[in-house]
C-alpha cells in the first residue's frame, strides 16, 4: 500500500513526559517521524505537537487511534486533507564570498525571508514558507556553500469558516 | 484534615474498597507500611516482586476487583516491569504503588533510585510520578478509576518518600472526570441493526469470543446470545469461561493449538462476529487469508483493536456488555426457531469435523499422560476449580482439556506469554477465592522461576495446588526444534531438576509424586485434598506434544495433527 505523508497534530497536557509518551508510541509501534515540533498555546496548561508521518492509510488509522488512546492526548486531528496553513522555518548560513554576495542578496528578496546576520564571509538568512519553498531555496543556495543550517518541522493550523 | 501521605493513601485505598494489598517492603515505603498495618487491609508478604504483581494480577482475574501491589523504588520497582507487561497485554486491572527516593534526590542516581515512570511507560495504561502530598488522594483516584474503566489495564503511581510523610488537607471522594480520556461504552445502534441483519442472513456464522467478553462481565450475555441465534461458538485462550463448555455449540478453542473443529469452522463461516477480541497472531494464523470467507463483525471498547490486524465489514466500539445486551434485546422470539433451522446444515458440518478430529491422547500402561493428568483433574474437581497455569505446553493442555463452564476460572498468561505467572497468580486467586480450590498448572520448567513464592502461599495461609507435568524439557521450545528444527534440542534439557517433593517439604508445604498412570488418581485426590498447599510432581511422557498445531504464519485450517 502506498505511503503518503501525513500531518498529524494534536493538543496534549503540558507535563513533564508527555512527548516521552508520543514518541515512544512512534517509536514502539514502529511509526515513522518525518519532524515534530512541540510548544506552549495559548490556553494555559495545553501544548500543541505537530509531527509528519509517513505510512499507508491503515497505518495513519492506527496512528491517530493510538495518539487519542494516551490519557495526556487531548485532541489529534490529520490536517493533510483538510483546508489548513503549514509552515517550517528554517536559519540557513551561507559562504557569502564578494563574487556572491549581491546574487545572495536578489534571491533573498525574490524568496522573501531576511537576512538576520552578516559578516565577512557569510550571511544567516531567516526564511519560512512551506517545504517546497524551503527546498527551492535551499537548492538556489546549495551552489554558493552551506555551512550550516537548522530547521523547524512543519507546523500547522486548520483554516477558520470564512 | 490534615494527614500524611501514607495516611492519605490508606484512605483512597480503603475508599476504592481495597482489601488485599499484594507487597514487599523497602527503604522507601517504610513510612507507607507503617500506616497499612495500622488499617485492616490484609498485607500478603511475597518473596520476590514479581510475586506480588503476578499475584495481585490472579487477584483482579478471579475477582473482577482492581488488584493492587506495594513495592519499593528501586530494584523492587523494575521487578514488578515483567508483571506490569503480562497484565497489560491481557487488559487487567492493576494499581502498582512503587516507592520512590525523597524528591530533592530525584534525578541525582540516588540509592535504589530508578525512573520506574519512565520504564513502565509503554507497558501500562498510564503511570504518575506525584512530585506533592497534595496531589495524592487525586492521583490515587484517578490510578484506580483509569484501571478499571474502559479497556482495564495497570496504572503505576510512584511516590517519593517524602511525599509519604508530609502532611496535607484530605477531602474524602471526588468525582474523577478526566477531559481527555471518554471511554465508549455505549455502541451504536445502527451498528449493531446490520449485525443483526447479517445474522439473519448467514448460514454459517460462528460467534467468537475473547478475553473482553469476560472483562466486562459479559459472559452470561454472550452465552444467551449464541443460544437465542443458534450460533456455534469458539473463543481465544483468554475468552475460556465466556461460553460453557459442556454446551452444545462450544467448539473449542481457536488459533494455533485450538480445536480441529473451530478452527475448519473459522475457515469455512460466512459471517465471524468477534467481540471482545483483538486478533492476536496466536488466534488468526497467516492473517491474510483468516476467515477468508466471511463477513467480519467486531465489537470492542478499544478503537485501536479494531481494524489494526483484519479488516471488519462492521466494527462497533463499545462495551461488550451493553452490545450484547441490546443484541439480545433486537433479536426476537420468532426470530429463534429460524437461527435453528437456517444453521442446521452448519453444525452437522462442524459435528462431521468433530468426528473426523477429535481432542484425543491414548494412555497407555507405562508412562503418565500429560493430558490424562488434566482429564482426570478436571473430573476430580467437577470442573469447578480455578486453574492457573504457567506458559508453554502445561498452559496449552490445561486450556485443552479442562472444560471451563464459568468465567474467571481461567487464569493464564495469554499475551505477554510470562513463565512464571501461575504460582504467585494462583496465590492471588486463592486471596480473592478462598473457598474455590487454585490450581496452578505447571511445568517443571516455568514453576522454577517463582518456586520461590510457596513460602509465600504457607505464611499466608493460601492453601494452593501446584501440578508439575514433569517432561524434564522446556516442552513447547522442545516441540518446535522436533517439529520445525530437525530435533535439534539447542538448550531445552532441564538436565538437573530439584526433587519437587522434597523441595516441597522444604517449604513446609506437602510433596507428591506420581510416576505411573494408576497413581495419577489417588496423587490427584490427596493433593486436592490438602489444606496446605501441595506439590503435586507428575512425571509424564517426556516428548509429548500439543496438537492439533497451527505452525506460526500458516493457515489457520492448516494444521498438524497426531
Amino acid at each position: 500500500m502506498k505511503e503518503d505523508k501525513h500531518v498529524i497534530t494534536m493538543l496534549v497536557d503540558n507535563e513533564p513526559g508527555v512527548l516521552s509518551r508520543v514518541v515512544g508510541l512512534f517509536s514502539g509501534r514502529g511509526f515513522n517521524i518525518e519532524s515534530l515540533c512541540v510548544a506552549e498555546t495559548v490556553t494555559p496548561g495545553l501544548s500543541r505537537i505537530t509531527i509528519v508521518t509517513k505510512a499507508n492509510p491503515p497505518v495513519v488509522e492506527q496512528i491517530e487511534k493510538q495518539l487519542n488512546k494516551l490519557i495526556n492526548v487531548v485532541k489529534v486531528r490529520d490536517l493533510t486533507h483538510q483546508d489548513s496553513v503549514m509552515r517550517e522555518m528554517a536559519l540557513i548560513c551561507v559562504k557569502a564570498s564578494p563574487e556572491h554576495r549581491a546574487e545572495i542578496l536578489r534571491i533573498v528578496d525574490i524568496f522573501r525571508c531576511k537576512v538576520i546576520d552578516v559578516g565577512l564571509e557569510h550571511y544567516i538568512i531567516e526564511v519560512t514558507g512551506d517545504e517546497g519553498k524551503l527546498t527551492a531555496l535551499l537548492n538556489l543556495l546549495r551552489p554558493m556553500g552551506i555551512k550550516k543550517i537548522a530547521r523547524t518541522g512543519t507546523i500547522a493550523l486548520i483554516r477558520e469558516p470564512k | 484534615m490534615e494527614m500524611t501521605g501514607a495516611q492519605i493513601l490508606m484512605a483512597v485505598l480503603k475508599e476504592e474498597e481495597v482489601d488485599t494489598v499484594f507487597g514487599f517492603p523497602g527503604g522507601a515505603v517504610i513510612d507507607i507500611y507503617d500506616e497499612l498495618v495500622r488499617t485492616d487491609i490484609r498485607h500478603i508478604l511475597v518473596r520476590h516482586e514479581q510475586g506480588a504483581v503476578h499475584a495481585a494480577d490472579g487477584y483482579a482475574r478471579a475477582s473482577g476487583k482492581a488488584g493492587v501491589c506495594l513495592v519499593t523504588s528501586g530494584p523492587g520497582a523494575t521487578n514488578t516491569v515483567t508483571g506490569i507487561a503480562t497484565a497489560y497485554m491481557d487488559s487487567i486491572p492493576m494499581v502498582v504503588i512503587t516507592g520512590q527516593v525523597p524528591t530533592h534526590l530525584i534525578g541525582n542516581d540516588a540509592f535504589q533510585e530508578v525512573d520506574i515512570v519512565g520504564i513502565t511507560r509503554p507497558c501500562t495504561k498510564h503511570n504518575y510520578l506525584v512530585k506533592s502530598v497534595d496531589d495524592l488522594a487525586r492521583t490515587m483516584r484517578e490510578a484506580f478509576y483509569l484501571a478499571r474503566s474502559g479497556r482495564p489495564g495497570p496504572v503505576l503511581v510512584d511516590i517519593p518518600k517524602d511525599v509519604a510523610n508530609q502532611s496535607a488537607k484530605f477531602k474524602p471522594q471526588e468525582d474523577i472526570k478526566i477531559k481527555s480520556y471518554q471511554p465508549t461504552y455505549r455502541p451504536n445502534m445502527k451498528q449493531l441493526k446490520k449485525i443483526v441483519g447479517l445474522v439473519k442472513k448467514a448460514r454459517r456464522p460462528l460467534l467468537f469470543g475473547g478475553g473482553g467478553v469476560i472483562l466486562s462481565g459479559a459472559a452470561e450475555a454472550f452465552t444467551a446470545f449464541a443460544r437465542k441465534t443458534h450460533m456455534p461458538v469458539t473463543t481465544t485462550l483468554m475468552g475460556l469461561g465466556a461460553f460453557p463448555g459442556s454446551d452444545p455449540l462450544w467448539l473449542g478453542m481457536i488459533g494455533m493449538h485450538g480445536t480441529y473443529r473451530a478452527n475448519m469452522s473459522t475457515g469455512n463461516c460466512d459471517l465471524l462476529i468477534a467481540i471482545g477480541v483483538r486478533f492476536d497472531d496466536r488466534v488468526t494464523g497467516k492473517i491474510e487469508t483468516f476467515a477468508g470467507n466471511a463477513q467480519i463483525v467486531h465489537i470492542d471498547i478499544d478503537p485501536t483493536s479494531i481494524r489494526k490486524n483484519v479488516g471488519v465489514a462492521i466494527p462497533v466500539v463499545g462495551d461488550c456488555l451493553q452490545s450484547l445486551n441490546e443484541l439480545n434485546r433486537m433479536i426476537t422470539e420468532d426470530n429463534q426457531n429460524a437461527f435453528e433451522e437456517d444453521h442446521r446444515e452448519w453444525l452437522a458440518q462442524i459435528e462431521e469435523w468433530k468426528k473426523q478430529h477429535r481432542m484425543a491422547y491414548d494412555q497407555g500402561t507405562e508412562t503418565i499422560k500429560p493430558q490424562f493428568v488434566i482429564d482426570k483433574l478436571f473430573e476430580i474437581t467437577e470442573g469447578r476449580a480455578i486453574i492457573t497455569t504457567e506458559v508453554g505446553q502445561n498452559q496449552m493442555w490445561a486450556a485443552q482439556y479442562y472444560h471451563f463452564d464459568g468465567p474467571r476460572q481461567f487464569i493464564t498468561s495469554g499475551g505477554l506469554g510470562t513463565m512464571g505467572f501461575g504460582l504467585p497468580a494462583a496465590i492471588g486467586a486463592k486471596a480473592a477465592q478462598p473457598d474455590r480450590i487454585v490450581v496452578d498448572v505447571a511445568g517443571d520448567g516455568s514453576i522454577q522461576m517463582n518456586i520461590q513464592e510457596m513460602a509465600t502461599a504457607m505464611q499466608s495461609c493460601l492453601p494452593v495446588k501446584v501440578l508439575i507435568l514433569n517432561n524434564g524439557y522446556l516442552g513447547m521450545v522442545r516441540q518446535w526444534q522436533e517439529l520445525f528444527y530437525e530435533k535439534r534440542y539447542a538448550c531445552t534439557t532441564m538436565d538437573h531438576q530439584p526433587d519437587f517433593v522434597k523441595l516441597a517439604e522444604a517449604f513446609g508445604a506437602v510433596g507428591l509424586r506420581a510416576t505411573r498412570p494408576e497413581e495419577v488418581i489417588p496423587v490427584l485426590k490427596e493433593g486436592l485434598a490438602c489444606e496446605v498447599p501441595v506439590i503435586m510432581d507428575f512425571v509424564v511422557e517426556k516428548e509429548e506434544s500439543v496438537y492439533p498445531m497451527v505452525p506460526a504464519g500458516a493457515n489457520i485450517t492448516e494444521m498438524l495433527l497426531v
